[in-house]
């Protein structure tokens, strides 16, 4: 697989690491009153589609950069990679 | 119809004309009393223990393809019960019995055969670790010997235990392990199961489950509703897309691993040999071929074929320990997919729906599993409680802290 990294362009997806789902941007609320059952869901539940899938991978023999990418788990078709930064800030993290 | 070895003389002075198709091909009934979803080595195998052990009636077995073309036909073949921790080891023992009784049990040769496991040790850290996993074994009933370098230069001349890049320190080894005929293993349970009247229908994918009120009534498949009083999921690395059909979510991940042999050689591998340190393990198959692998590839796939830069890795850690491999060929090369679960082990429970009952989350050793996966799963399905070796495998664990989590590795599948 070829990932067309937004900053450096294709690189091979063997300088990268795999870390799984990109929901795992939204962690859930600490103080809410179902925290617990919310984290063992975020932690250990996955929905693990046969198709397309946002994910994330770390490029750890590269920039270090954390990236969102989409792609087809049937096909291993990638179709967008974004930064991971930018991803959660448009969802309102670290303003 | 028996076979036997006075059968085949038979046959052959007879012109083989006596032979009969070793399983019916039914057309699906209205409604069973128990269907199982799913014809791997784990759904056969729980067909046909409920038949025979727990005197089930009106058992199916529905595969949307043909049996054993999933992961039961995919594999490295390997058994062993070498693991450590409680909740597995006992579950995984009982497996290596049940193996080592099989081809009497069900009456096919599936080849069976206990060439033994060894796993290398290169680090003072993996001694240990290894001792401990071997006095784990001991006391759970299995085999296992610790080997000094020595005794491995001895039975192994092959190996370099002076100077490789990871000098071999000793061993754990593991005489009962071995290899078995991945595929004789789902037509053995086939044909045990539907000689005791289990209907198995290929060519028949599930798409959805009727669930009202919380009960699971049956199945919709490709050829029909399909009703049921229990239903039992047996689909491996397709777990996930099944279960989302009952709305559910697993501690599950589906990955690829791949698979490799190299053309056949003479006799140059006495049993399965594990080089950890190299992600990289190996055995010879009885017609010759070199049958090895290594990692998964670690992103989620549901396509069958990985990716080269695990193929570079598998064969680098094959050259590290084994330099004199890399003048064989390679032949063929192949990825099955994996339930790949969030502790590294499985799961057989009853899900939150009544009715439907799961087993999966395999990972990469569930081939080994066979015979005790169907025994526990046909146990739970027909008893509604647990079999005693498989207790801890319940899905509330990850919820309550209780991972069985052998690597020590943590919610992360592709590091299991
Ligand atoms: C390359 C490789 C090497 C391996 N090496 C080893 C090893 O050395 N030792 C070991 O112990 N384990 C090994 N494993 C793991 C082992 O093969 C699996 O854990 C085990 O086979 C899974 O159980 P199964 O046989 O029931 O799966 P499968 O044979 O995959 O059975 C599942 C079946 O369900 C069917 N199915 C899926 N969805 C549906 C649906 N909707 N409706 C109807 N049917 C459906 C599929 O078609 C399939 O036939 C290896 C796996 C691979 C891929």
């Amino acid at each position: 697989m070829i990932i067309e990294h937004p900053l450096l362009g294709p690189r091979d997806a063997a300088e990268f690491t795999y870390l799984g789902d990109a929901r795992l941007i939204d962690r859930p609320d600490w103080q809410s009153e179902t925290a617990a059952h919310d984290f063992f869901e975020y932690g250990y539940l996955r929905d693990n589609p046969a198709g397309w899938h946002q994910e994330l991978w770390f490029h750890e023999a590269g920039d270090r950069s954390w990236l969102v990418i989409t792609r087809n788990t049937v096909t291993h078709e990638i179709s967008k990679v974004e930064l991971a930064r930018d991803v959660a800030r448009s969802r309102g993290r670290s303003k | 119809m028996r076979y036997s070895g006075f059968k085949v003389l038979k046959e052959a002075l007879m012109g083989h004309k006596g032979w009969t198709p070793a399983w019916r091909d039914p057309e699906p009934q209205a409604s069973y009393d128990i269907v199982i979803i799913g014809g791997g080595g784990h759904g056969l195998a729980t067909a046909y223990y409920l038949a025979k052990e727990f005197k089930q009636k009106r058992i199916a077995v529905l595969e949307k393809g043909w049996i054993g073309g999933g992961n039961v036909g995919r594999n490295t073949t390997i058994i062993r019960s070498n693991y450590l921790l409680d909740g597995n080891e006992p579950f995984y023992e009982f497996s290596l019995k049940l193996w080592e009784g099989l081809e009497q049990d069900f009456n096919y040769n599936a080849m069976i055969s206990q060439r033994g496991i060894l796993n290398l040790i290169h680090s003072d850290a993996q001694r240990d670790a290894f001792v401990r996993r071997g006095n784990a074994m001991i006391l759970n009933g299995a085999d296992a010997e610790l080997l000094t370098t020595a005794q491995i230069k001895e039975r192994y001349p092959f190996l370099n235990t002076e100077d490789a890049r990871f000098p071999i320190k000793g061993g754990l080894a593991q005489h009962r392990g071995g290899t078995v005929r991945h595929d004789a293993v789902a037509w053995g349970y086939a044909r045990g199961a539907d000689s005791r009247g289990v209907d198995i229908i290929q060519n028949c994918e599930v798409t959805g489950f009727r669930i009202e009120n919380g009960k699971c009534l049956g199945v919709e498949t490709s050829r029909g509703f399909i009703g049921a009083a229990k239903v039992g999921c047996a689909v491996a690395g397709s777990s996930g897309r099944l279960m989302a059909k009952a709305e559910m979510r697993l501690p599950i991940e589906s990955h690829v691993l791949q698979a490799f042999v190299s053309e056949g050689l003479k006799p140059v591998l006495p049993g399965v040999i594990t080089f950890g340190a190299g992600h990289f393990y190996v055995s010879q198959s009885d017609k010759g071929g070199l049958v090895f692998g290594g990692d998964i590839d670690g992103y989620n796939s549901y396509a069958q074929r990985g990716n080269l830069p695990v193929v570079e890795d598998v064969c680098e850690g094959g050259m590290a320990i084994f330099p004199a491999f890399g003048r064989a060929r390679l032949l063929r090369m192949w990825g099955g997919i994996m339930d790949m679960s969030m502790d590294g082990s499985p799961i057989i429970d009853k899900t939150h729906i009544d009715g439907l009952y799961f087993n999966g989350g395999w990972c990469y050793g569930g081939f080994k599993a066979t015979p005790a996966s169907g025994f526990c799963f046909a146990h739970l399905l027909a008893r509604d409680t647990p079999h005693p070796t498989a207790t801890a495998y319940r899905f509330d664990r990850f919820e309550k802290g209780l991972m069985i989590d052998e690597k020590g590795m943590g919610n992360q599948p592709n590091l299991h």
